[in-house]
């Protein structure tokens, strides 16, 4: 195995177009290191993003935008207050994933870009309209979150792409973003059914709205009549009650060990109004705090 | 496979090795340091075992690698005791019969000892989230659990 560990991403993203056989990005490594252990997966070159200026920062932008660091682990994201006040559904879903050791190391990109279905920060981040910058040997571009994942373990970037940096819209006024997810357990597990709502307000009206799904489909899910069942209502019963109705209908999940088709899709529609009520309320302006506030 | 030299910090000390990128920061400090204090369970993150600090960051030593400790800050539980002196935690530890075979103490240490410097008064139901990611076999973890609470309690009472 090559271990590399460049000053740039376009120099990154030259090493991996030009290696051969397996190439893996390192950031966190809590997936890359255990598919190596586990012989899963055995990089033939292998490239420590690290090291590359900005990996580690938080940025909160000048329009209110924020842009993070693809090195940056779910710890730092949780004791970042500011972003936290903004963005409290994305940071409360990261910080859900594995161990504290786990949560100093493990990255939203590097949870992205495993592809896993069941990913707690994906819909969370797709909920908040995140995009992220890809670098590949040609130069740049910007992808939505929802359009990385296509399926279990895969992902849309091309040979040679890479992550460079996530960025979260300016939060703006009356808005508020949640997640929630299932699991038999209080702590340490894998989502059986995950959701998050993103709600801007107007008055006691809701004006826009984002629900994502997680561990129903071969990818988490962005549900657009879901989010049309609640724009135009005040939350109240029947807008819940569409909600609903509209999260279990979006759901494609499968039946293991973690789940049954039929309590997946059951789950998805309770979660959603679960969540949603939590993301209105921190749009009135209430401290919610999270699993581990 | 060429190996590549890592110069780093461990529990104070500047360290030299050389590793093949495959092998972890657990594998090298473990057979290159003889540092045996962090213990391999499962190899995968989930039992906490290899616990360590990394730049201050309690992080699985068997889930990073070695040559990504180039000019870190490496803490184990060799460096929690002050010579002979042990840390409030270790003593207490023994006082409360926190363990049985020892395999998770050092894991359990280290992390409990992050934890106490982020948070000098948690709540039991912080202290079991905070080391949910150390798995014990043998205590049934109340034992551990009470042991980080009262040094918790000794810890703000002398400080």
């Amino acid at each position: 195995m090559q271990y590399h560990s460049p000053e740039s991403f376009a120099q990154a993203a030259r090493l991996a177009a030009e290696a051969e056989g397996v190439t893996r990005f390192l950031a966190g490594g809590t997936d890359v290191l255990v598919q190596l252990r586990a012989d899963i997966v055995t990089p033939d070159t292998l490239i420590d993003i690290k090291k590359i200026p900005g990996t580690h920062d938080i940025t909160r932008n000048g329009d209110g935008s924020w842009t993070l660091g693809v090195a940056v682990p779910g710890a730092e994201l949780g004791e970042h207050a500011g972003l936290v006040a903004d963005w409290p559904g994305v940071v409360e879903a990261m910080n859900l994933v594995g161990s504290t050791q786990v949560q100093g190391r493990a990255t939203l990109t590097g949870n992205l870009c495993n592809g896993s279905p069941a990913a707690d920060s994906v819909p969370a981040m797709v909920a908040a309209s995140m995009t992220a910058t890809v670098t590949g040997p040609d130069g740049e571009r910007v992808v939505a979150v929802e359009d990385i994942p296509t399926g279990p373990g895969r992902t849309s970037l091309a040979r040679g792409e890479v992550i460079s940096a996530l960025h979260i819209p300016a939060r703006g006024e009356n808005a508020g973003d949640a997640y929630l997810r299932f699991i038999p357990r209080s702590e340490m597990d894998i989502a059986v059914v995950g959701c998050a709502v993103n709600l801007r307000l107007d008055g006691d009206t809701i004006t826009e709205a984002r629900v994502s799904l997680g561990a129903v489909a071969p990818t988490v899910l962005l549900v657009g009549d879901a989010a049309a069942a609640i724009i135009g209502s005040t939350l109240d019963d029947a807008a819940l009650d569409r909600l609903a109705a509209a999260a279990s209908a979006a759901c494609k999940p499968i039946d293991d060990k973690r789940g049954t088709i039929a309590f997946r899709t059951e789950v998805a529609g309770v979660l959603a109004k679960r969540v949603a009520r939590i993301a209105y309320a921190r749009a009135k302006g209430e401290i919610i705090k999270g699993h581990h506030g | 496979m060429s190996k590549i030299h890592v110069s780093t910090t461990v529990n104070g000390d500047a360290v030299e090795y050389l590793c093949d990128p495959r092998e972890t920061l657990l594998d090298c400090l473990r057979d290159k340091l003889s540092l045996t204090g962090a213990k391999e369970g499962c190899g995968t993150g989930d039992c906490g075992a290899c616990s360590v600090t990394l730049d201050g960051r309690l992080v699985c030593s068997c889930l990073v690698l070695g040559v990504e400790a180039e000019g870190k800050e490496i803490g184990t539980v060799e460096g929690i005791a002050e010579g002979d002196v042990l840390h409030p935690l270790q003593q207490k530890f023994i006082d409360y019969a926190a363990l049985q075979c020892g395999i998770c103490t050092p894991g359990i240490l280290v992390a409990a000892k992050a934890l106490l410097e982020q948070n000098p008064d948690p709540t039991e139901e912080e202290v079991r989230f905070w080391l949910a990611g150390n798995l014990c076999r043998c205590t049934g973890y109340d034992k551990i659990i009470r042991a980080v609470m009262d040094t918790a309690r000794d810890m703000r009472e002398t400080a």
